[in-house]
């Protein structure tokens, strides 16, 4: 019991201390830019109604949750071929490496040419940027599927899909989740650019309407928003991540106990 | 083997290229949309000889690199604190799992409102994102140290600062380094975006320019270039990781028993 307690407290309190110390010290603020955290989460349920949670976090997480999607497809797929042949691999290597370097959002523009201002811009946007951590993370772990594996369920006979599912994705799967969580946060900050470009909803539309129009506090409950629901998809991936790759953490803890 | 490779990959890259030639030739997108590598590698060629795009490349690198040398300054020393001082870790892991996801871009409304389009906007993005990258590889390294050495360095009568120097940074050292490398990274994307989207000077800004006034190759060649410039960054950030470790067992390999 008091150790539920004392974890209690040591999860809390930092959090507790610096949302006081922004609250003391920001209470008598009359800086514009700097309001009364008060005057802010006051803000906060005037402007996040239901209505505007469904018109802007909605759509904004639509396309994020498409975009993100269709990298991890695309990602593994095109990742898993070009890291199944040696050959392949040499010929894509460094026009993958340069692509990877392409900073993301300079892509936005390029994207817009092609497919205008709407949606399939955005989705475009986030996949474009979140394929390739996928795609190079998942080249790395079936190139390291280790050769004892391959050539024993090559010798038992298992072939084919099972192998592909059951040897080569499963072993590769750790890199793969840690592409996918590098791709995580490049498809959050794609998501806020690409709707601050040009968008007529969305979460990065919203907060920047809120800065031009110096509607302040209004702006700074944007930003918590932005924050909670970065927070909030990590903390989902990482319950995901556990139960797919509760196998590999089980094996490396075990592992480590008996060097 | 290695010749074959780097031939591969050379005739990768050049078919790569002579598809970015073909494709809008034959007509398969419009030429305004995705112009031909020969007309790319024009504009390159143009931006070359122009002062102002070595200036906005000069403005770009100074933000990335002052930008990464502040976060990762800060990451390490706050990493070793927090890891170091009894109780913090347990005490700071909350907040730090809180404040980690939240996207730098989050930020930029604040930092156009603080700074306007000044080098302080840019730095403001790119340390908050490159600072939790080596934070993180931080508390991971320290984690790493063999607690046995710990013990006998402290039965050894080590003072902490002794044992930081010759127990905990060693060991803690790989990781750092690839919190650096990654920060490297984040660095430049975040750099680019706030000068694409704030409109600091810089490489950003000369393709959001570029865009607005339908100069369509000039924004292509300014795009690769870019590219060139993360290429470098992470082979340069590469090089500098295996000379650190030049000494590490990661980089050394085994020794043949």
């Amino acid at each position: 019991m008091t150790r539920v307690l004392l974890r209690l407290v040591f999860v809390c309190a930092l959090p507790a201390v610096l949302v006081t110390v922004w609250w003391v010290a920001s209470a008598g603020s009359t800086d514009v830019y700097w309001p009364p955290l008060r005057t802010i989460l006051e803000a906060f349920p005037e402007v996040w109604t239901a209505q505007r949670l469904r018109a802007d976090v909605l759509p904004s997480v639509l396309r994020l949750t498409g975009g993100y999607a269709l990298a991890a497809v695309v990602g593994v797929a095109l990742g898993t071929v070009i890291g199944s042949y040696r050959r392949v691999r040499a010929v894509c290597e460094p026009v993958l490496e340069f692509l990877r370097a392409v900073p993301p959002p300079v892509l936005v523009p390029v994207i817009m040419l092609f497919a205008g201002i709407g949606d399939t811009m955005k989705v475009t946007v986030i996949a474009s940027g979140c394929v390739w951590p996928v795609l190079l993370n998942t080249v790395e772990g079936v190139r390291a599927v280790d050769p004892v594996l391959a050539e024993t369920a090559r010798s038992y006979g298992i072939t084919g899909v099972a192998r592909l599912r059951r040897v080569v994705l499963r072993s590769a799967s750790p890199q793969i989740i840690a592409g996918l969580r590098q791709a995580l946060s490049i498809g959050i900050i794609l998501m806020v650019i690409s709707e601050m470009f040009a968008a007529s909803n969305g979460l990065g539309f919203t907060i920047v309407q809120f800065q031009r129009g110096f509607a302040i506090p209004d702006m700074w409950t944007g930003i918590l928003v932005l924050g909670l629901l970065g927070f909030v998809l990590s903390v989902v991936f990482q319950l995901v991540e556990r139960r797919v790759l509760g196998w590999y953490h089980g094996l490396r803890a075990s592992a480590r106990r008996s060097p | 083997m290695k010749g074959v490779n780097v031939a591969l990959g050379a005739a990768g890259l050049a078919a790569f290229l002579a598809l970015g030639e073909a494709v809008p030739r034959l007509g398969l997108v419009k030429e305004a949309y995705f112009p031909p590598t020969s007309r790319i590698a024009g504009a390159l060629a143009d931006e070359v000889t122009d002062s102002a795009f070595w200036s906005a490349l000069g403005d770009t690198l100074t933000g990335w690199a002052l930008g990464l040398a502040i976060a990762s300054c800060a990451g390490i020393v706050v990493g070793v604190v927090v890891s170091v001082v009894p109780y913090l870790r347990e005490v700071t892991a909350s907040t730090i799992e809180f404040l980690r996801p939240i996207p730098s871009v989050a930020l930029i409304p604040l930092a156009v409102l603080l700074y306007g389009t000044e080098l302080r906007s840019v730095l403001l993005l790119v340390v908050y994102a490159s600072f939790w990258q080596v934070l993180i590889q931080v508390l991971y390294g320290v984690q790493d140290v063999d607690p046995v050495a710990d013990e006998t360095a402290r039965s050894y009568g080590l003072g902490t600062w002794a044992r930081v120097r010759h127990v905990l940074w060693p060991t803690a050292l790989p990781y750092v380094m690839t919190g650096v490398r990654l920060a490297a990274a984040v660095a430049l994307i975040l750099a680019i975006t706030a000068e694409l989207i704030i409109g600091a000077p810089g490489l950003g800004k000369l393709i959001g320019v570029a865009q607005a006034s339908q100069a369509v190759p000039e924004m292509y060649a300014l795009i690769v270039v870019t590219g060139l410039l993360g290429l470098l960054i992470n082979v340069g950030a590469r090089t500098v990781e295996r000379r650190a470790l030049a000494w590490h067992q990661s980089v050394r390999g085994e020794v043949a028993v």
